[in-house]
Formats: C-alpha cells, sequence, structure tokens
C-alpha cells in the first residue's frame, strides 16, 4: 500500500487540472465530486498508508516518482520521503482539507466562480502535499512556492473588490521576502554540502559543522526568515489579517490549518541545523514569544469576527515557534495538529456565521445567535474553549500545556518565554471568550437569512469532535500519561531535555495555566454578558492604545514608510529613466554632432577643396611644429 | 655645365602649385579648374626634377613620367565628367553642381 505515496499528491493535481481544463462548462455537481473526490481519495491513501506505516514500525519510506532535472553532479527528482513528521502533515492536510472542501461546496454553491475555486483549492492542496513530502529542498521549494501562488489566489478570488486584490497582492510580496531569504539559505545549504538532499544534509551537518559555527548559524536565520514570512510571524505578520478578504473555506485551510504552518513544518524538518545553531534556534523562541503577544494584544480589540481569529492564528503559531525555539519539537508539531482542527473548525463556524447573517463581519452587529444556529454555537464553542484551553476537556489544553511546561521545565526554556506564553494563554482565552459571548449571546441584532446545510454542520460536527478528542493521544504525566504522539515522532525529532531538579513542578504549572484560562473566560464573562459598560470604558480610557493595537500595532505605516515610500519615491524618479539618461544623452550629442557637421556638406565643390587645402595646411604645420 | 640653384627650382614649384591652387579656389568654371589643376600636377613635378637633378638621382625624372602619366589618364577622365556635366546641367559653374548638398 505504502508504494500509493506518489498518488496522494498526484490526485489533487488530476483534480486541478480536470477542473482547469473543463473550466465553467462542467455542472456544478460534477465539479463538486471531483473536487472533492480527489482530495477525499487522498485522505483515503493517507490513512491506509498511516495504518501500514505504523503497523509494519516503519522508519522512513523513501520513493522517487520521477526525474525533474539533473545538472552536472546534481540530480533533483519528485521524490517523497516518508516519515512520522511528514505523515502527521499529510493526515492534516489531506482529513482537514477534505473536511473544507465538503464545507464548501456548500458554502461556494451560488457563486459564479465554483469551479475555479476548487481548481485553486485542490492545487493548493497539491501544492502543500509536495511541500511535506519533498525529500529534496527544491521540491519542497517547488511545493512552498506553489501554496504561495494558490494563497495569492485565493485571497483574491473576488477580484471584483480592489481591496481584495490588494490583500492578494499585499500577501504576496510580504511572504516574498522570506521566501527570498529562504532562497539565498538553499544556495548556501547547497554551496557548504553539494546536495539539498534534506535527509544527506541533516546526517552530515554534525560531522561538518560544530555547534555554534557561523556559517551553520546563517543558514539557520535564513531558513528561520523564510520561515517568519510564510508563518506571518514578526517581523512579516501584517498580511495575514488582511489575507481574511479570500472566501472563509479558504482562511480555514489555508491562513489557519496548513499553509501558514509551513514554516513550522520547515524549522522541525531542518532541526538539526537549528540544534548546531543555538542563537538561531533562540531567536526563533523569542520571535515566536513577542508574536504571540503582540498579535494576542491586537486580537483583543478587533471587531471583524475572522480579523480576531487571523490574529489568533497568529498567535498560536507564535507558540509553534517558541516550543520550536525550547527545542520542544514534538510539542510544536503537536500543536500545529490541535491547532489546525480548532482554528479550521473556527473559520468555518465564523465563516457560517458571516454567510448566515450576508457577509455581516462586525461581531458587534451580531449576537444572539445561541438559540438560532444551534450546531453553529455548540460547534464554535467547542473550538473557541480549545483555542482558549480549557482544562481537561479540550485538546487545546492539552497541546498548550505542553508547550507552557516545557517552556518552563525544559533544559533551553526559561521564565521569560513562561511568562510570555502564560500572558498570551491568558491574552488568547480573553479575546476567544468576547468573541464568543459577544457573537452569540445578548439580544440579537441581525436576522439570520438562510440557514446551513448538512454539507456545512457535518464538517464542523466532525473537527469539533477532533478538536476535543484530539488531545488523547498525548497526555502528561499528572493525567494518563500517553505519549503516542511524541513516540510517532521519537525517530525524527529528538526528545525534549528537562531542566534538571524540574519534574516535580508539572503539577503546579498545569495548576496555573488551568487557572489563568478560566480567570480569562471569567473576565470576559465579566466585561461583555455582565457589565458591558466597562469594557467600553476600559475602551476610551486607552483610546490610544486601543487604535494601536487595533491597527496592528501600525506595523503597516511603519512599513508604509521605511520600505514603500521611499521605493515609491524612487520609482517616481526613475520613471523619466534616470539611469537611461546617460544613453540618451549620448544619442543627442551625436545626433548634435551629425546635424552640425551634415551642414559642412554643401554640394559645392570649392567648398571641398577649401576644406582639403586647409587640412593639408594644418597637418604640415602641426608636423613642423611637433617634429621640428 | 652652370647649375642653376636648388631653392630657385624649389621656389617656382612652389609660386606654380600656389596659383595653381588660388585658381581652383576662385574659378567657378570647370574647364579652368582643370587646367588649374593640370597647372599644380606639374609643379609638383617640377618639384621632383629639380630634387632629382640636385643629387644626381633619375627617380625624379622617374616621378615626372609617373606624373605627366598619371595628368593624361586625369584629364581623359576630367574631360569625360566635365562633358557630362554641361550635358546635365547646360553650364560649366561648379556650383550648379551641388545637388549633393549633406
Amino acid at each position: 500500500m505504502i508504494h500509493l505515496l506518489w498518488l496522494i499528491p498526484t490526485l489533487p493535481f488530476l483534480g486541478a487540472l480536470t477542473l482547469v481544463l473543463a473550466g465553467s462548462s462542467l455542472p456544478r455537481r460534477i465539479a463538486a465530486i471531483i473536487g472533492c473526490g480527489s482530495i477525499g481519495l487522498a485522505a483515503l491513501i493517507t490513512l491506509l498508508i498511516g495504518y501500514e506505516f505504523l503497523t509494519t514500525h516503519t522508519r522512513a519510506y523513501h520513493d522517487v516518482a520521477w526525474s525533474w532535472f539533473a545538472v552536472a553532479d546534481l540530480s533533483v527528482g519528485f521524490s517523497f520521503h516518508l516519515d512520522a513528521l511528514s505523515l502527521v502533515f499529510l493526515f492534516v492536510i489531506t482529513f482537514v482539507g477534505f473536511l473544507i472542501h465538503l464545507y464548501s461546496v456548500g458554502f461556494m454553491h451560488d457563486d459564479e466562480g465554483f469551479t475555479r475555486f476548487f481548481a485553486y483549492l485542490n492545487l493548493f492542496v497539491c501544492a502543500m502535499l509536495l511541500l511535506v513530502l519533498a525529500d529534496n529542498l527544491v521540491l519542497l521549494y517547488l511545493g512552498w512556492e506553489g501554496v504561495g501562488l494558490c494563497s495569492y489566489l485565493l485571497i483574491g478570488f473576488w477580484y471584483d473588490e480592489e481591496k481584495n486584490g490588494y490583500a492578494a497582492r499585499k500577501a504576496f510580496i510580504m511572504t516574498r521576502v522570506g521566501d527570498t531569504a529562504l532562497a539565498i539559505g538553499l544556495f548556501m545549504l547547497f554551496g557548504v554540502f553539494h546536495t539539498l538532499d534534506i535527509q544527506e544534509i541533516l546526517t552530515k551537518a554534525p560531522q561538518l559543522w560544530s555547534p555554534g559555527s557561523q556559517t551553520a548559524t546563517l543558514i539557520a536565520f535564513l531558513l528561520l526568515g523564510g520561515a517568519v514570512g510564510k508563518s506571518a510571524q514578526l517581523p512579516l505578520q501584517s498580511w495575514l489579517p488582511d489575507a481574511m478578504a479570500g472566501p472563509s473555506p479558504v482562511s480555514a485551510l489555508i491562513h489557519a490549518a496548513t499553509m501558514v504552518t509551513a514554516g513550522v513544518y520547515l524549522i522541525a524538518r531542518m532541526h538539526g541545523i537549528y540544534e548546531l545553531a543555538p542563537l538561531a534556534q533562540l531567536w526563533v523562541g523569542i520571535i515566536g514569544a513577542i508574536t504571540l503577544l503582540i498579535a494576542g494584544c491586537s486580537a483583543l480589540t478587533q471587531n471583524d469576527l475572522k480579523r480576531v481569529l487571523a490574529y489568533s492564528t497568529i498567535s498560536q503559531i507564535g507558540y509553534m515557534f517558541l516550543a520550536l525555539g525550547i527545542g520542544a519539537w514534538s510539542a510544536a508539531v503537536f500543536h500545529f495538529m490541535i491547532h489546525a482542527f480548532f482554528k479550521a473548525l473556527l473559520f468555518l463556524a465564523a465563516g457560517t456565521v458571516i454567510w448566515a447573517l450576508h457577509h455581516e463581519h462586525d461581531m458587534f452587529n451580531m449576537g444572539g445567535l445561541r438559540k438560532r444556529m444551534p450546531v453553529v454555537y455548540w460547534t464554535f464553542l467547542t473550538g473557541a474553549g480549545s483555542l482558549a484551553a480549557i482544562p481537561l476537556v479540550t485538546a487545546g489544553f492539552y497541546s498548550k500545556d505542553q508547550i507552557l511546561w516545557l517552556a518552563w521545565g525544559g533544559a533551553q526554556g526559561n521564565l521569560w518565554f513562561f511568562v510570555a506564553a502564560l500572558t498570551g494563554a491568558f491574552i488568547t482565552s480573553v479575546y476567544t471568550f468576547r468573541m464568543v459571548f459577544v457573537t452569540f449571546f445578548g439580544e440579537e441584532k441581525t436576522h439570520v437569512g438562510h440557514h446551513p446545510g448538512r454539507l456545512m454542520n457535518v464538517p464542523l460536527i466532525v473537527l469539533a469532535v477532533l478538536s476535543l478528542a484530539g488531545g488523547l493521544i498525548e497526555l502528561p504525566h499528572t493525567l494518563g500519561h500517553v505519549t503516542l504522539m511524541s513516540d510517532l515522532l521519537g525517530p525524527v525529532l529528538p526528545s525534549t531535555v528537562l531542566r534538571a531538579g524540574a519534574e516535580s513542578s508539572e503539577i503546579v504549572i498545569q495548576l496555573i495555566a488551568a487557572t489563568v484560562a478560566l480567570s480569562g473566560v471569567l473576565l470576559a464573562y465579566i466585561l461583555y454578558i455582565v457589565k458591558p459598560a466597562v469594557a467600553d470604558d476600559i475602551k476610551s480610557s486607552c483610546y490610544e492604545v486601543h487604535r494601536l493595537w487595533y491597527a496592528g500595532w501600525r506595523f503597516d505605516d511603519l512599513y508604509n514608510v521605511l520600505i514603500v515610500r521611499p521605493f515609491v519615491w524612487l520609482s517616481q524618479i526613475n520613471k523619466h529613466d534616470v539611469i537611461d539618461r546617460f544613453y540618451a544623452g549620448l544619442v543627442a550629442g551625436t545626433e548634435y554632432f551629425g546635424r552640425t557637421f551634415a551642414r559642412t556638406q554643401t554640394g559645392v565643390l570649392r567648398w571641398y577643396i577649401m576644406g582639403i587645402t586647409a587640412g593639408a595646411v594644418l597637418i604640415l604645420a602641426l608636423s613642423l611644429v611637433i617634429n621640428p | 655645365m652652370e647649375t642653376i640653384a636648388v631653392e630657385y627650382g624649389l621656389v617656382l614649384a612652389g609660386t606654380l602649385f600656389a596659383l595653381g591652387l588660388i585658381s581652383v579656389l576662385v574659378r567657378r568654371n570647370v574647364i579652368f579648374m582643370l587646367i588649374s589643376v593640370e597647372i599644380m600636377l606639374n609643379a609638383a613635378g617640377l618639384a621632383f626634377i629639380v630634387a632629382g637633378a640636385r643629387w644626381g638621382q633619375a627617380d625624379g625624372q622617374v616621378m615626372f613620367i609617373f606624373i605627366v602619366t598619371m595628368a593624361a589618364a586625369e584629364v581623359s577622365v576630367g574631360l569625360a565628367l566635365i562633358l557630362q556635366i554641361y550635358h546635365q546641367l547646360k553650364t560649366l559653374d561648379s556650383d550648379a553642381a551641388d545637388k549633393m548638398k549633406g
């Protein structure tokens, strides 16, 4: 069964190809069947392969499907490497992807670009699968750029509106900054190892570099640059909130569950290099810690339901980066998986709400939806609980708790990381339940237009179950001690070393984390249900802070001043071709002299004789003067 | 045999050359211009003869024969051109033949 691995990315690709070629001539029903069917089959094959992978205790499976190109001693193939890490990503991409495809059939039903939408979505899944299955960095880069392209196409899916096109370009250009760093990193890796095979690089790196080596650190930072761009971390985070211009299923699939975690995958995949570059790894953690705090603060102030979720995504990926930074590799991947479940769920549920209320995005115009849309309410509540890490019952608690615990008790953890993560957890539960209370409680402000059908409800319910039960595959020592996830990842990612003497404090950390999460919910309850006036008071008394956070810490303004304006200024000047001026001058000078001398060409013979005579006299005179 | 000082010969040649040049420049009639060019050629020939006599070498006279031969060829081509000019323009004024103005 495992030899069918190549089919997993191929099926979505064929789906995309068919949908593109057949275009809008296909009836919606057939387009939906092709779109969902290709991903569904891929998910089925993933399940079978995963089963075989686990039962036969395979460490890694390698398969060269096709040779891409061979130049001199470099040959790059469409070759796949399946190990536990890619299996986890494979599972999330195909399953969550399939559920989102199903949901889209209902969500996009009346849209004109129905076929186009599924073509893009299938292409995206194909590119993302290539990214996580690639055994060499060139193929990984192909997938990396492929998902970027699809992200661009899907953010600007409703291209009639100018701001959507703007958001799409912003996302594309900002991630490109990171991609350039990644490309330079790959060049340097090739320069050092003469290969771009990931496993080979990881084996050779410790032999070639001593820990803390400068080249290793530089390359690790360049790779981090790529990861930061794709995963919307500081300082390239400001594209993600605007990316919400795309349809909600796109936000769920690309800008929450899969693509934005490509950075996490890249760093986890190249963990061997980060272990040799402690400085770069520390910075991964620092970036994660700062990002999770500032994005959380911004999420507190947003009114647009999807923007809250976007900032929350940035913040949660910050947690994953923090985990990577402290060497808690499997904790990061675990949180990635759980986050994919609950964040896809939240986006889909939010999409349903927005869809039902005729594209009303402002949650303060919603309210009272608890009784109107019970399925959406309960599933959204589940997702929110998981995001806020409500203790014991939700999966989010187990994944986030692991990161919090290792930020404190891990050998590379420290107090600052722990405090940042804890503060972040508090902020998370406040903004999450602010969202829940404002949207679903209180009185109804907008009438519910249409109710979601079964196609939209089923994915919500499945994801809700996963957001609750997903945590059971990894339970901490104090609560059952199940380690399915870290055992699975054990052969690929090194386990986290604990700080000596810290073991006993795990239960204390867990209690603190649980208290913090619950007190966040309580605060949101007080501010938005019991005494809404207090929330308004706080808002008006901290008006400046509110505005700063609302605008995402004004990073856009900063970049505007630092980069966009100087660039536009330069372009304005160059509109008149500054550099070309030299050549234009050359042309003008030649023309001028040409015209002047052409005037001496009078056609009068005697003038020519005069010229010859004068010239002869001049030359004779000169020869007398110079050579007497 | 009494010899004439070389300077006299050269001055005569130079004077002839200058006369020829000036008349080429000031004359507009192409036949006169052709004659003036002949004068200039003969001035150059005279200079060769004088120089050859001064050094007692035959080279000067060889060059003179060359010049005479060339002058004959030149006159035949020149006269043919003059005939053509006259046919085309019905005048011998060289300034009238200014169609090649840049």
